[in-house]
């Protein structure tokens, strides 16, 4: 046999697997063990894992001394309004894309597939002009515009559909339902899974942008987490427990989706990637 | 609404109305917002404009001032050994993680999920904690080194030399869970009755790797490693948030450049043609890929 019978093998495995674990994490724990202490202590030799005396007023210094609360909001609005109609207007373009038959269909799905491959830089500085030009500038409306409507979300959604047989469609028509019947009544309650996966790619996608909102948002009342986690990086000092605590507060709605969710991720992985 | 009972349309038309009722809203936005972007992109690369005052047309003289310029040259290689290093070796290691998660285990999913996730923490997030971590003379990371009897531990983020293996370091971390779940998601897909015959044939644990799961991971390998091409050609925020280029032009990659030309020198003509050869090697090296990729399969 390959595997399995070899004791030694097994122990390397888990003595390996659980080194690699603690890299990977390590950072992480870090930042929560520096979100509790004052700055003084965060670089004390040797490293202090578990603080002394938590400094848990770092937690809440962050909300009085930036707007950390009104960038929690801008960040939850966004995310979730952008969400909403990414995954509304990519799964009915994805129905049309698989399930109606026009000609000149599989053109316009390759433009789309093309734009997924054009870089962002490309378009970026054309895309800031225009939202300027529209009076979008500075604003959260251009930002949701031009977060929105990527092609990604209709070829998530596309390679989803295309599994949905035939003949459920064709047995509808007969039944007298049309196309916008059967794509209510019949595909939207069956894709669930892939909503569910696109919903909370483009969440944690919006939630962590960082060059967007830096690019576009330059009044602080629309900043969102990651540009106010920058505010307490300071030209001459940085305040390094404040900077900690407002990290890891950022990755809590991360974390509660990820370990919620986890499946959807690794099922969109494995339906974005591999099966073309 | 379009229905069937319309009866002065045709079927054909009746259809290609029904269907691109579904794809309009989807359309009109990436028209807006991407397709005409990149159009105007594309014009602007042959303008010279500063975003306010008059355009004029200038050629082909963007394309010139970017191949004669020192930093674009600078911002290419640095680019080409960022992708080349982080490519290879974020393949090898979610490879090398797949295969030892693919084996019956306990606490499997953790190792999995707490591999996975550095991929969902946010990039302002983390490299603000590497930045600390990597810092010079107090940083846990020299600490540690220090600990292990390393005398002139590297300065890093501070250092010319060693600020873009910094970079390198946490791009790896970050996304190698990534693929890792993409190889996994291959594993399962290799037949449980090629692991038998192996067997039978007495193939010990290296030749069943070599012999069959290599073989049978190729499609997922070349989809990997074109992804993490592309992914890393383009590459931008981690370097921004961490470095913003520096120390000097140590870490300023091509999208860096393409930034800096955007929103500090506000040269738009230069930044258009830079991103469009960006984009044009990004196109090559997809083309060439998949080219091999044809051939080897055949």
């Amino acid at each position: 046999m390959i595997e399995k019978k070899n004791p030694a093998s097994t122990v390397i495995t888990y003595i390996l697997l659980a080194a690699l674990t603690v890299v990977t994490l390590l950072p992480l724990v870090w930042m929560v063990s520096a979100s509790l202490k004052p700055d003084i202590d965060v670089f004390s030799v040797p490293i202090q894992w578990v603080p002394k005396n938590p400094m848990w007023s770092n937690y809440t210094t962050i909300w009085s001394k930036i707007p950390f609360a009104l960038f929690t909001w801008n960040s939850m609005k966004l995310s979730v309004l952008i969400t909403l109609i990414q995954v509304t207007v990519s799964s009915f373009a994805a129905y049309g894309f698989t399930k109606c038959n026009f000609k000149g269909r599989d053109i316009l799905f390759f433009a789309y597939i093309a734009t997924i491959a054009i870089p962002w830089q490309v378009y970026m500085l054309p895309q800031y002009t225009e939202l300027r030009i529209m009076n979008l500038g500075d604003s959260h409306t251009g930002y949701i515009l031009i977060q929105s409507f990527l092609a990604f979300g209709v070829y998530l959604m596309r390679q989803f559909y295309q599994n949905i047989p035939n003949e459920l469609m064709e047995a509808a028509r007969i039944d007298g339902l049309n196309e916008y019947g059967i794509y209510f009544k019949i595909v939207l309650p069956l894709s669930k899974p892939v909503i569910a996966t696109l919903s909370i790619y483009w969440f944690v996608r919006i939630w962590n942008d960082f060059m967007g909102p830096m690019i576009y948002f330059d009044s602080e009342s629309n900043k969102t987490i990651p540009l106010g986690i920058r505010m307490f990086i300071g030209q001459y000092s940085t305040e390094y427990g404040l900077l900690m605590a407002s990290s890891v507060v950022s990755l809590i709605p991360v974390i509660i989706v990820f370990l919620a969710f986890q499946r959807f991720f690794v099922q969109g992985i494995a339906t974005s990637g591999m099966k073309n | 609404m379009l229905t069937y009972k319309n009866k002065r349309l045709t079927m054909g038309t009746r259809n290609t109305l029904v269907g691109l009722s579904f794809i309009l809203p989807s359309f009109i936005g990436l028209l807006v917002f991407v397709l005409i972007p990149v159009l105007f992109s594309f014009i602007l690369a042959f303008m010279d404009w500063d975003g306010f005052n008059e355009m004029t047309f200038v050629g082909s003289s963007n394309f010139l001032d970017i191949f004669g310029d020192r930093a674009f040259k600078s911002a290419l290689i640095k680019t080409f050994a960022f992708t080349i290093v982080t490519t290879l070796l974020t393949t090898f290691a979610a490879l090398g993680l797949a295969v030892l998660l693919n084996k019956k285990l306990r606490f499997k999913n953790f190792f999995r999920s707490a591999i996975f996730f550095p991929y969902f923490s946010s990039m302002a997030s983390i490299a603000v904690v590497w930045k600390l971590l990597f810092m010079k003379d107090i940083g846990p990371i020299n600490q540690f080194l220090g600990m292990l009897g390393v005398a002139n531990p590297p300065g890093w983020l501070a250092s010319t030399d060693w600020a873009l293996p910094a970079v390198m370091i946490v791009y790896i971390w970050k996304y190698m869970g990534y693929y890792m779940i993409v190889y996994l998601a291959a594993l399962q897909d290799i037949p449980i009755e090629l692991y038998e015959a192996a067997s039978i044939d007495g193939a010990d644990g290296f030749q069943y790797f070599w012999r069959v799961m290599v073989p049978m991971l190729m499609p997922a390998t070349f989809f990997v490693v074109l992804m993490l091409t592309i992914e890393s050609f383009k590459s931008f925020d981690l370097v921004f948030a961490m470095t913003e280029g520096g120390p000097g032009t140590a870490t300023t990659l091509l999208s860096n450049f393409i930034y800096n030309k955007a929103f500090i020198s506000f040269d738009y003509g230069v930044t258009s043609a830079a991103s469009f050869v960006l984009f044009a090697i990004i196109a090559v090296i997809t083309l060439f890929q998949l080219h091999i990729e044809k051939k080897m399969s055949n």
